[in-house]
């Protein structure tokens, strides 16, 4: 989870209220909807949120602040959950604690000046023969102990996350060409993950512009030339024949349409066209 | 038209009316500290509970908030209701123990001593003035916030409200009397009127009409000269 760098935007929260409008239980959902986007709720959100469904802003931080997993304040990079439920606590869970708050510099539900961590303590994470369990970023960690903690936190500085493309089996780059003049769809002029990016023209909203994806299979990462708020279902054409990518099937996850694109060496890749989704398909031959 | 039995007595109420309301009818007193006429019932204070069913079966419910059903028997007195509603009396007494309005209900109820550590809290979160706040003077400008032992009323974010309209109606509700009043931190007044010695609703046409709840109020007195 990153720190916001933009405040929020009016369309982006507005696209997320109409997706609830009217729904039970909205303004939970919304909430949440808010906080993925963002990685905490800002107070203009909470402002704009009241504003548009109708309700007070006392009702609105009054549900914001009754859950715990709601959090008003902007989270590190890195979030560090030590367990402290009653068997890690009796397996010296809160010396754990103690150490990650000396070495961190911060008390527990702090962030640290610098944004990289957010540390916070929780009951019981349903793993207390493995206790004291620790997780950062998603990973487990069990049986913590207190000289594990600097090389955990240097871990997560690092990141988890960080894909080794020369090791990793799961990640391999893939070459793609247009499905209708099969010229090649690789900028060897412009890498992303060190790799050549996918380059493709793309258009929502009256706006046309390039877009850049990992060639990586397993890797998100995208680059565009203007900012494509999350969610926006865009319209893929090929740069060289300019033809659009039409849909082949609508996306398992999301519904929106999958668009094809051949890869070099037989088979399809089908990638899904709304913004910020990450479902796609690779049938090889 | 609804029949039940209270204290023995057997009544008929109108329908969609609460245990409380009946009882009130029927002239038996029970004590009530959240509760408010024209706010809606909110069940927070549980000192109003009465005993329904019989025997074993028998339970407490709070009668502010309980509809009346027919046929049901209702105690509103019985010793199990009065040893509850002194326990109760007494919690709250400990949290709040400066406030005139539970001193007299506590007295009332005969509790002569107490055994819990006094909090000398301000609030016991009755929510009378959320209520007010929201149902009769339509601002909505203060809440619930946190939950657990963090919860407290007040404004989103501790910054002085731009709906409240300091009319006074949350203070005026507040059994304990003191927690609206914020003046000791300017910046999350909600009324500040003392503070700034500028009448709030000076040269505000909008509240010309609005109902108000200060009195004797610095405000007035300034706007007659
Ligand atoms: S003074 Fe403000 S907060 Fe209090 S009831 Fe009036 S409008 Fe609501
Ligand atoms: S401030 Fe007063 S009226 Fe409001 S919840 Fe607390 S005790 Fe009740
Ligand atoms: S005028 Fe001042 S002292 Fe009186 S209620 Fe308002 S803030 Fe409190
Ligand atoms: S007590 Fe830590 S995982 Fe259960
Ligand atoms: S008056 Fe019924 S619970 Fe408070």
């Amino acid at each position: 989870m990153t720190i916001a760098a933009t405040p929020p935007k009016p369309e982006d929260l507005k696209s997320i209220l109409d997706k609830h409008r009217g729904t039970r239980g909205d303004l939970i959902a919304t909430l949440e909807d808010v906080q993925e986007r963002y990685g905490y709720l800002p107070q203009d959100a909470l402002r704009f949120v009241a504003e548009h469904t109708g309700r007070s802003l006392a009702d609105v931080y009054g549900v914001a602040t009754f859950y715990r997993y709601f959090r008003l304040d902007p989270r590190g990079r890195h979030l560090i959950s030590a367990c402290l439920g009653t068997a890690c606590h009796v397996r010296g869970g809160s010396a754990i604690v103690a150490e990650i708050e000396r070495q961190l510099g911060v008390q527990a539900g702090g962030t640290t000046p610098d944004g990289e961590f957010t540390f916070e303590t929780v009951n019981c994470l349903g793993a207390c023969a493995l206790g004291p369990v620790v997780v950062i970023d998603g990973h487990y960690f069990s049986k913590v102990t207190k000289s594990q903690v600097r090389q955990l936190l240097d871990r997560a500085r690092e990141g988890f996350n960080k894909v080794d493309v020369a090791r990793d089996k799961r990640v391999f780059p893939v070459e793609l060409s247009c499905p209708h003049c099969n010229h090649s769809l690789m900028d060897r002029t412009f890498d992303i993950d060190g790799y050549p990016s996918i380059k493709m023209t793309v258009s929502f909203a009256h706006t046309h512009g390039w877009l850049r994806l990992s060639c990586l299979y397993g890797s998100f990462n995208v680059l565009s030339e203007y900012d494509i708020p999350m969610d926006t279902v865009l319209n893929f054409f090929c740069p060289h024949c300019h033809a659009e990518l039409m849909r082949t099937s609508d996306c398992p996850m999301c519904g929106a349409p999958m668009v094809p694109m051949i890869v070099r060496g037989g088979g399809m890749i089908q990638v899904c066209a709304r913004r910020g989704c990450k479902c796609h398909r690779l049938d090889l031959v | 038209m609804i029949d039940l039995t209270m204290n023995g007595l057997a009544v008929s109420v109108e329908d969609g009316s609460t245990l409380l309301e009946a009882a009130q009818f029927l002239g038996f007193p029970i004590p009530t500290l959240c509760h408010m006429e024209g706010l809606s019932p909110y069940g927070a204070c549980r000192l109003c509970v009465v005993e329904i069913g019989e025997g074993p079966k028998s339970r407490l419910v709070t009668s502010c908030t309980y509809p009346a059903q027919e046929g049901l028997k209702v105690r509103t007195a019985s010793a199990r209701v009065l040893s509850a509603r002194r326990m109760v009396i007494e919690l709250h007494l400990a949290s709040c123990p400066q406030s005139k309005v539970i001193q007299d209900l506590a007295s009332a109820l005969g509790v002569r001593q107490q055994r819990f550590k006094q909090e000398h809290e301000d609030c016991i979160l009755c929510g009378r003035c959320v209520r007010m706040c929201k149902e009769q003077m339509a601002a909505g400008a203060i809440g619930f916030r946190a939950r657990g032992e963090r919860r407290s009323i007040g404004t989103p974010f501790d910054v002085k409200s731009d709906v409240c309209r300091l009319c006074g109606g949350c203070i005026y509700v507040c059994p304990a009397c003191q927690l609206r009043c914020t003046y000791t931190e300017p910046e999350k007044a909600i009324c500040g009127g003392c503070a700034n010695l500028r009448p709030p609703c000076a040269g505000e046409e909008k509240f010309g009409q609005m109902m108000c709840y200060m009195d004797p109020c610095v405000a007035c007195e300034i706007k007659k000269d």
